[in-house]
């Protein structure tokens, strides 16, 4: 197989540009929450593209990050339930002024 | 299998920008899948089969379904779409420049040395020796993470009542209802017990009075005369 790391790592860099372009953009909380998912994936996907030339440590690595992205995404929701229940909108921007 | 990479990477940008760009955030959602899908025929063209299978299964399984649960739970409707709509010009402009400019950055480093063609990949038995042997620890914190991430999920998704009546108990009633006259929310409780013991006086007593008129009425036996 003659696929350059490079190539896997541009691929990686466009889907990490992209998410970020998602979450400075969109105001829907869930939305910047999977914008942060396609980040964390191309974080992985880059993990795994640089260490599959010397051995298995890039795919741990994708493993540790799918467990990071599952706990994020979990507290990530419940938090997105909290704003829906006291602000009654998902737009973020309703959440950014402080109290004290 | 050169060019299924290529047109699986190609399909997942595709899929991730218009993930970035719906309106609506279920068809956000279903491009997402998408996405995650084509990443994983990436990685098992790359030869990280372990890792591809744990992609469909976790992402585009697992945490999809959450996402799903948690739309469905809030019950968007039309509003939520044109809300969504509204904000178009500066903030595009500005954020597009801002991703452009690090993914040209990105990309030029990447072309400047693009590094070793990518190895013939590993089995997952290698990879569960290296999770068991020097990444041990790794996999040990990665428990906790789990565990603090389900009790701080737990404790957020708790609807409020309950949590209302957690911190009811946690502030000590018994105190509250000896000295009525200590807070306001003291004295307000201790009021609305009163009037529901004087509520329930009243029905007892209404009740006791009428079994006494039928004691009176029926005799000196009246429970088992009473249902005839």
């Amino acid at each position: 197989m003659n696929i350059p790391a490079g190539h896997v790592m541009i691929v990686a860099a466009v889907l990490l540009a992209t998410g970020l372009f998602g979450v400075i953009v969109r105001r829907n909380i869930v939305l910047v929450l999977m914008s942060l998912e396609i980040m964390l994936n191309a974080a992985a996907l880059a993990f795994v593209a640089g260490g599959s030339a010397r051995g298995a440590d890039g795919q741990v690595m994708f493993l540790l990050i799918l467990t990071l992205a599952a706990a994020e995404v979990s507290v990530g929701l419940a938090l997105v339930l909290q704003l829906y229940r006291r602000f009654k909108t998902l737009d973020v921007s309703a959440a950014a002024s402080m109290k004290g | 299998m050169t060019s299924v990479f290529y047109i699986s990477s190609g399909i997942a940008v595709l899929a991730t920008l218009l993930v970035v760009t719906r309106t609506n955030i279920v068809h956000a959602l279903l491009f997402l899948i998408v996405s995650l899908l084509a990443v994983a025929v990436d990685l098992f063209v790359l030869g990280a089969q372990l890792a591809a299978a744990l992609e469909v299964i976790i992402y585009a399984g697992a945490i999809m379904v959450l996402f799903i649960f948690v739309i469905m739970m809030m019950n968007l409707g039309k509003a939520e779409q044109e809300a969504n709509r509204h904000r178009r010009s500066p903030a595009w402009l500005a954020a597009g420049v801002l991703s452009a400019v690090l993914l040209a950055e990105l990309i030029y480093v990447m072309v400047a040395n693009p590094g070793p063609p990518v190895g013939p990949g590993n089995d997952p038995r290698e990879v569960a020796k290296l999770l068991y042997g020097p990444y041990v620890l790794a996999v040990e914190l990665a428990s906790l993470l789990l565990l603090s991430g389900l009790v701080g999920a737990y404790h957020l998704g708790r609807p409020e009542q309950s949590r209302a009546g957690t911190a009811r108990r946690l502030d000590g009633s018994p105190a509250d209802s000896s000295s009525g006259s200590a807070r306001p929310t003291g004295l307000g409780r201790a009021e609305r017990k009163t009037q529901l013991g004087a509520v329930v006086a009243e029905s007892s007593g209404h009740d006791s009075a009428a079994i006494g008129g039928s004691n009176a009425g029926s005799g000196p036996v009246p429970t088992q005369e009473e249902p005839s």
